[in-house]
């Protein structure tokens, strides 16, 4: 057998085990929309941490971070601290977010805004950006997934048709098995992620310079100045660092970490989870540190995003490259599972329904979602196939956009005064914004994340809007609801 | 909703100054530790406190 062959059967072994948990974990449930989107609300501690790693650690978390370390190096620690710090706000959001959500049996994040603001034009319009923004997460995922296959496969698969196969197979796991299907692949994804971080982070810098300390020496004599920041970049500096972790950690505002919430048994239950997750930041480091090695293992690589599998192949045996690529390939598919899945749900519960059949029954979003899930998963393909933004540009992207959703999220549930029209005007705004800076190639602009400037005039207007045109005393319910219930 | 109180949120602003606020101290690759330049040895140390600093805060949070 080829080497190319045996890790590609690993890999496709992997895979096949994972879409089996996936499979075989919605029998015997009877799958309406309530169990399909948040598991019936009765997942406990441990697989609501394991949903919520595995959607917060993505394909991203190997190919992405080892492949920045690579090209850009220092400005890639951004990484590790906003994705601590994100989980300190979650801790915060997470218990009145899941309150609110047991209270007014909400799914969706447009749910929330809906109920909230009473407004089903917000919630439509938070339903729609919030489709866009996990398209462009969603695109992440599957233009990994072909990486991994590619490169592991030792170019004998192409890049196109492994997207197909395994985006296939991620839709096909949604459609039958839903969010709880998901959790039981990300338990063996976050078996298998943990065990590659450490073989990878510790055996490479072993095999090639004896170990971690003397690698990172090697690396600062070849290359001084990498590991700090700007690194190689020249506007990626500390002003850049301080903004985009701010922005970034705004992680509660994507849809997928309002499902994530309403899966859960209880409030304690999310905020535990918030508590416990930075420890995923050891491996992550691990991760980190293989990306270093690759640095003088693999020199001379246009796309970084290449780095950790190629120095992978230079080191290991091929069927080690298959553990990788195999637990790389379902790190991927799972946050596109969730990611599917949340996009589907908001696109059927809060876009079809309004506009085309307000009289809807739940079952009957059950078979909307459905359709859309073929429809938002062949979007994300066709754009996977058609674009060239490296993993952590469109990360970027996406982050910037949807931390838009802050002021709304956070003053909706701890403010009385903020407005549905304040919300709406700030979101356009900020979105505007950041939308300019970005597609004028603005970003990041005089040093600081394109994203957080926009937040910031976002902000400014649902205050100034709030406080102009308050609430008249008939339009107070969803507010005094809160007050009551709080 | 029940705003959490001041104390917790002390708690929850301290990883914020180690690991953001305070970039340019740290920033460097000297002196190593363990192996490690001087930014990523910070960094893991930090991610290491913050759950001790957040299971303080939980504490406070439950008894009120």
């Amino acid at each position: 057998m080829s080497p190319g062959a045996l890790a590609l059967s690993i890999i496709f072994g992997i895979v096949f085990v994972g879409s089996c948990a996936g499979f075989l974990a919605a029998k015997k449930r009877q799958l309406n929309l309530e169990e399909w989107a948040v598991a019936g609300r009765g997942l406990g501690v441990i697989l609501v941490w394991i949903l919520m790693a595995g959607e917060t650690f993505t394909a991203f978390s190997v190919l992405g971070i080892s492949g920045w370390i690579y090209s850009k190096g220092g400005p890639t620690l951004y990484v590790l601290v906003y994705l601590t710090l994100g989980q300190i706000l979650c801790f915060f959001i997470g218990p009145p977010l899941w309150e609110f959500g047991r209270r007014h049996g909400t799914q969706t994040m447009a749910d929330f805004f809906g109920r909230r603001y009473g407004s089903t034009f917000l919630a439509g319009f938070v339903a729609l950006a919030g489709v866009v923004f996990l398209v462009v997460y969603l695109q992440l995922q599957v233009t990994s997934l072909g990486i991994i296959v590619n490169v592991a496969s030792f170019e004998s698969v192409g890049r196109t048709p492994a997207m197909f196969v395994a985006t296939v197979v991620v839709a096909a796991f949604v459609l039958v098995s839903g969010v709880r299907g998901i959790v039981w692949v990300s338990v063996l994804k976050d078996f298998l992620l943990v065990f590659v971080a450490f073989l990878v982070g510790t055996w490479i810098p072993y095999a090639h310079f004896g170990g971690i300390g003397a690698m990172f020496a090697a690396v600062e004599q070849a290359k001084p100045g990498h590991l700090t920041m700007p690194g190689a970049t020249t506007n990626y500096g500390h002003s850049w660092f301080i903004s985009t972790v701010l922005m970034n950690c705004l992680m509660f505002t994507w849809p997928h970490f309002f499902g994530g919430v309403f899966t859960a048994k209880s409030g304690e239950i999310v905020r535990k989870n918030t508590i416990l997750m930075p420890l995923y930041m050891l491996p992550l480091a691990l991760i980190i540190f293989a990306g270093c090695a690759a640095i003088l293992v693999a020199p001379g690589l246009k796309n970084g995003d290449l780095a950790l599998l190629t120095a992978v192949r230079k080191t290991f045996p091929p069927w080690i490259l298959g553990v990788i690529g195999g637990a790389g390939a379902l790190t991927a598919m799972v946050p596109a599972a969730v990611q599917i899945l949340t996009a589907s749900t908001l696109l059927a519960k809060n876009v079809y329904r309004p506009l085309f059949s307000p009289a809807m029954s739940e079952d009957d979003i059950g078979r909307v979602a459905r359709v859309a899930v073929v429809v938002i998963t062949a979007v994300a393909l066709y754009l996977s196939v058609h674009s060239s933004t490296t993993l952590v540009g469109l990360l970027l992207l996406a982050y910037s956009g949807v931390g838009q959703f802050a002021p709304g999220i956070v003053l909706g549930l701890f403010s009385t005064r903020v407005t549905a029209r304040g919300i709406l005007c700030g979101l356009v705004t900020g979105l505007s914004v950041t939308g300019v800076l970005v597609f004028t190639h603005n970003d990041p602009v005089s040093g600081i994340n394109a994203g957080l400037v926009g937040l910031l005039a976002n902000i400014a207007v649902v205050v100034g809007v709030s406080l102009v045109f308050p609430l008249r005393p008939e339009n107070s319910m969803a507010s005094s609801a809160e007050q009551t219930g709080g | 909703m029940r705003k959490p109180s001041i104390v917790s949120l002390v708690l929850a602003f301290i990883p914020f100054c180690g690991l953001c606020f305070s970039v340019p101290i740290w920033d460097r690759l000297n002196p190593h530790v363990l192996g490690l330049p001087f930014n990523m040895f910070w960094i893991l140390a930090w991610v290491s406190a913050t759950p001790v600093l957040m299971s303080i805060a939980f504490r406070i949070e439950k008894r009120r």
